[in-house]
């Protein structure tokens, strides 16, 4: 055969498989249906496709996707964390009462996510040094730290009369709501984080099989604290946020949270028996639910009815979930005597 | 208990007319990058013991699962002479098919009784379990197979040879026809053999039709009618046993001269690399062996002697009761595989699907896990560095993948096994190599290659352990060879030393 035509074969060859591999790919379909949903509800209601509207969204979603950051990478490890919702109670609640204590926004800050930081690594020591169950031992935790909040608060919600603790939760940067901007780099550098660094690397490989992990002299209980403590320390930035939002702090923030989280990254491609997935598409996995959210809103849903149609998404997350790895598995016996 | 005679009575009874219970035709099956079956034709009749025999990889698993109906295939399967849809193992029970696997289906918590009606339990109306009725007619079944235990007895409490008369307890309660036994014998010391041959004879004597898969030749010449033959997943031949002897069925099974699997090694002895002074893990006891620059050292036993439990008590991925371990004289702490892989210890496990590879990892990816501390900065990978390293080791290894970017769940067995490999020879320190089964489950071809990598890096220098149950691999590959077992080493044998028999006997010494 012709060299030139045997290039030429292999140019357009190539060209296929990565058109093929785009169709494919698992972030397609999650774009298409992000993009579905935008232009469905952009007819349904005048005022969904506006530039305050799309912005309110995204501030919306920033809470979330910031928490969404941390939760993937304690799921790609192969664990999960149910404490991220009552972290947001308490952590807003102690930022509010150490605010009113030092007149500091510098010392609220530093305590919200010292506190952040220490629940992470309380989470990650139960489940590295504990041996214990991720998913009870966070179960728990979620329920101390809700109780916590209550204890401490008796309940009611802390104020401060200090203006300028708003800020950051309401404020804009240019056209853009701080929370936003804050988001977007979190994004760029845990993407960078877990792509390009060693301890991004070993997520996947410690998540994807823990035993070859530890055969291989992976450091695989380091990498799980890390992730929860990184993961701690975003969810108190979070709390932190939505309390200068709600420019107060409130025992009982972040109610269903966890769960609202973890059914959006798992919607985005993160499955729940670790080491697959990527961050890109569990932010695109958060953007869908606010979208969705927002539009109900826009629509008059009633708040129980977006209960369910948010419940219902969950449930449909994690059917596909479990169907991909059927398909998976299926393969993988395939390709193994 | 009915003789061998009777057997050959029958035989000519019936002569050859009588209907098989069960015959495959012209099956083939294809994994991705393996041909693994390639048009083999299979027939079993009635009281007849049929061997299957090949080498590892040669396609016998993949036979026994398709007549489990484990795998799908392409091809003909026929009951007792009528085409049968066996699409699932449920098919295969209902078509009286019963599998005694290596590694047998055991709930170890429950009754012996509760493990053979496993699904079928005896039951009233309401669902309640008639409880006297199922420990009586376990105790029937108990009878038949020759054991004499309690049924209400919890089955992690029986060993191994009791637990395996267990499953074939299972398969009569089921009217099994067809029982598959896969490697019967691997597990069991001399009288428990003799107990499971009586077994199998009067299993036979009824009419049952036994598939009888074993690597040791001087059974299958004193239990077998029929012998069949498999090499790289080709069908080579059905005789009867009567006019073959080991020697033609080694013949068989390896079609070609041994020696060209095995490269010539000449071992030049360095410093001492590894040594292990009186370790002691819950699994393993008082072992002391040492491994030297350039040579390579071999572990040989029986299944459950605690070879791989050695491998994992010098890793430290078992907890270190007792004793040292030290590289190039530097002690290597315990409990902490961390340190071993920093220190330039690295293992390619046993079970490569389920210890080895990251399946949903490229690879690329697979290959640089444990070396990527050498290509960073504060933590950050230097990319370029890496790229150019894993694709030289591609080339030289030949592993045959598309890309490095490939999924390595993807890529066969023999590859996939490389690619691990070559986990460890990216490392720049690799200084000792421990290898549990170099070549489980891999094809012939592949396996001279990773025979010849093995060599290569001994003569680099490297201190290589491979842990092996193929007597030929252990034999051909290695400089000098221990003998474990029960969890000790027994024995420790020099090249000029080895033979089978030498090694077997110490093998099964303890047992006895």
């Amino acid at each position: 055969m012709n060299p030139n035509v045997q290039e030429e074969k292999k140019n357009s060859g190539r060209l296929h498989g990565r058109l093929a591999k785009m169709a494919e790919s698992e972030h397609a379909a999650l774009l298409l249906a992000l993009l579905v949903l935008v232009v469905v509800m952009s007819f349904l209601s005048p005022y969904f496709f506006t530039q305050h509207n799309i912005m309110n969204v995204l501030r919306q979603v920033s809470l979330q996707a910031i928490v969404a950051i941390g939760i993937t990478m304690i799921i790609l490890s192969g664990e999960i964390d149910l404490s991220i919702g009552s972290s947001q109670g308490l952590v807003g609640v102690i930022a509010l009462m150490v605010l009113n204590a030092t007149d500091s926004l510098f010392m609220a800050f530093l305590a919200a996510i010292a506190l952040g930081v220490f629940i992470g690594l309380i989470n990650g020591l139960l489940v590295t040094k504990g041996k214990i169950n991720s998913l009870i031992g966070t179960l728990g935790m979620m329920t101390i730290i809700r109780g916590a909040a209550m204890v401490i608060t008796s309940a009611k919600a802390v104020q401060t009369p200090l203006k300028s603790f708003k800020v950051i939760g309401t404020g804009y940067w240019g056209p853009f709501p701080i929370p936003v901007i804050i988001t977007v780099v979190l994004a760029l550098l845990f993407y960078f984080i877990l792509h390009h660094t060693t301890f991004g690397r070993y997520i996947y490989a410690v998540g994807g099989n823990g035993e070859a992990a530890k055969l291989s002299g992976l450091p695989v209980g380091r990498i799980k604290l890390t992730s929860y403590v990184l993961c701690g320390a975003l969810t108190a930035l979070s709390a932190y946020i939505l309390a200068s939002r709600m420019n107060s702090g409130q025992p009982n923030a972040g109610v269903g949270f966890e769960m609202e989280v973890i059914g959006a990254v798992i919607l985005g491609g993160i499955s729940l028996t670790g080491g697959v997935g990527s961050l890109i598409g569990a932010l695109i996995g958060i953007l869908i639910l606010g979208v969705l959210s927002n539009g109900l809103i826009l629509l008059n849903v009633s708040s129980f009815w977006q209960d369910i149609a948010r419940g219902a998404v969950i449930i449909l997350a994690v059917y596909l979930d479990t169907y991909r790895r059927g398909k998976q598995q299926q393969k993988l016996v395939q390709a193994t005597k | 208990m009915m003789s061998d005679g009777g057997f050959a009575d029958m035989e000519q009874h019936n002569g050859m007319s009588v209907t098989p219970l069960l015959e495959l035709r012209d099956v083939h099956k294809k994994f991705p990058g393996v041909h693994a079956l390639k048009g083999v034709s299979f027939n079993l009749k009635p009281g007849e013991v049929h061997a299957l025999i090949g080498e590892n990889g040669a396609g016998k698993s993949t036979l026994i699962k398709i007549i489990a109906g484990v795998y799908d295939f392409e091809g003909t399967y026929l009951v007792e002479g009528q085409p049968a849809q066996i699409s699932s193992p449920s098919d295969a029970i209902a078509k009286g098919v019963a599998v005694i696997y290596q590694e047998f289906n055991i709930a170890q918590d429950l009754s012996i009784a509760e493990n053979i009606f496993f699904g079928a339990l005896p039951h009233d109306k309401f669902g309640r379990v008639r409880w006297k009725e199922l420990y009586r007619k376990t105790s029937e079944y108990l009878e038949q197979v020759g054991l004499h235990e309690d049924p209400r007895k919890k089955m992690r409490f029986l060993t191994v040879a009791k637990q395996q008369m267990v499953e074939i307890a299972k398969a009569l309660s089921r009217n099994a026809k067809v029982v598959i036994m896969d490697e019967p014998t691997s597990a069991l010391c001399g009288s428990e053999i003799e107990n499971l041959f009586a077994l199998v004879r009067k299993m036979k004597s009824r009419g049952v039709g036994i598939i009888y898969v074993s690597h040791k030749l001087e059974e299958i010449t004193e239990l077998a009618d029929r012998v069949t033959v498999f090499r790289d997943g080709a069908y080579i031949g059905t005789d009867p046993i009567a006019v073959l002897d080991e020697k033609a069925m080694i013949s068989k099974m390896v079609g070609r001269e041994l020696t060209n699997m095995f490269p010539k090694r000449s071992a030049h002895r360095g410093k001492l690399a590894l040594e292990v002074k009186n370790l002691s893990t819950h699994k393993v006891f008082n072992v002391s062996f040492a491994v030297h620059e350039g040579e390579i050292v071999g572990f040989a036993g029986l299944m459950g002697a605690g070879r791989t439990e050695m491998t994992h008590a010098v890793l430290g991925v078992d907890h270190r009761m007792h004793g040292d371990v030290s590289i190039y004289g530097v002690p290597l702490p315990p409990n902490s595989p961390v340190k071993a892989r920093k220190m330039g210890v690295g293992l390619v496990p046993e079970d490569r699907k389920k210890d080895g590879i990251f399946a949903d990892l490229s690879v690329s990816d697979n290959m640089s896990i444990v070396s990527l501390d050498e290509v960073s900065k504060f933590g950050v990978i230097h990319g370029k560095d890496e790229s150019g390293k894993i694709d030289s080791l591609i080339r030289k290894l030949t592993i045959r993948t598309p890309s490095a970017r490939q999924k390595i769940s993807k890529l066969s067995g023999g590859n996939q096994q490389k690619v691990i490999l070559a986990r460890w020879l990216l490392k720049k320190n690799l200084k000792v190599l421990i290898i549990d089964e170099p070549t489980r489950g891999i094809d012939v071809g592949a396996k001279a290659e990773i025979y010849s990598i093995l060599n290569e890096l001994a003569q680099q220098g490297l201190a290589i352990v491979v842990v092996s149950s193929e007597m030929p691999e252990v034999m051909g590959v290695c400089d000098r060879i221990y003998i474990m077992a029960g969890g000790t080493i027994t024995n420790e044998l020099q090249k000029d030393e080895f033979s089978e028999e030498t090694i077997l006997s110490s093998c099964i010494d303890i047992h006895n």
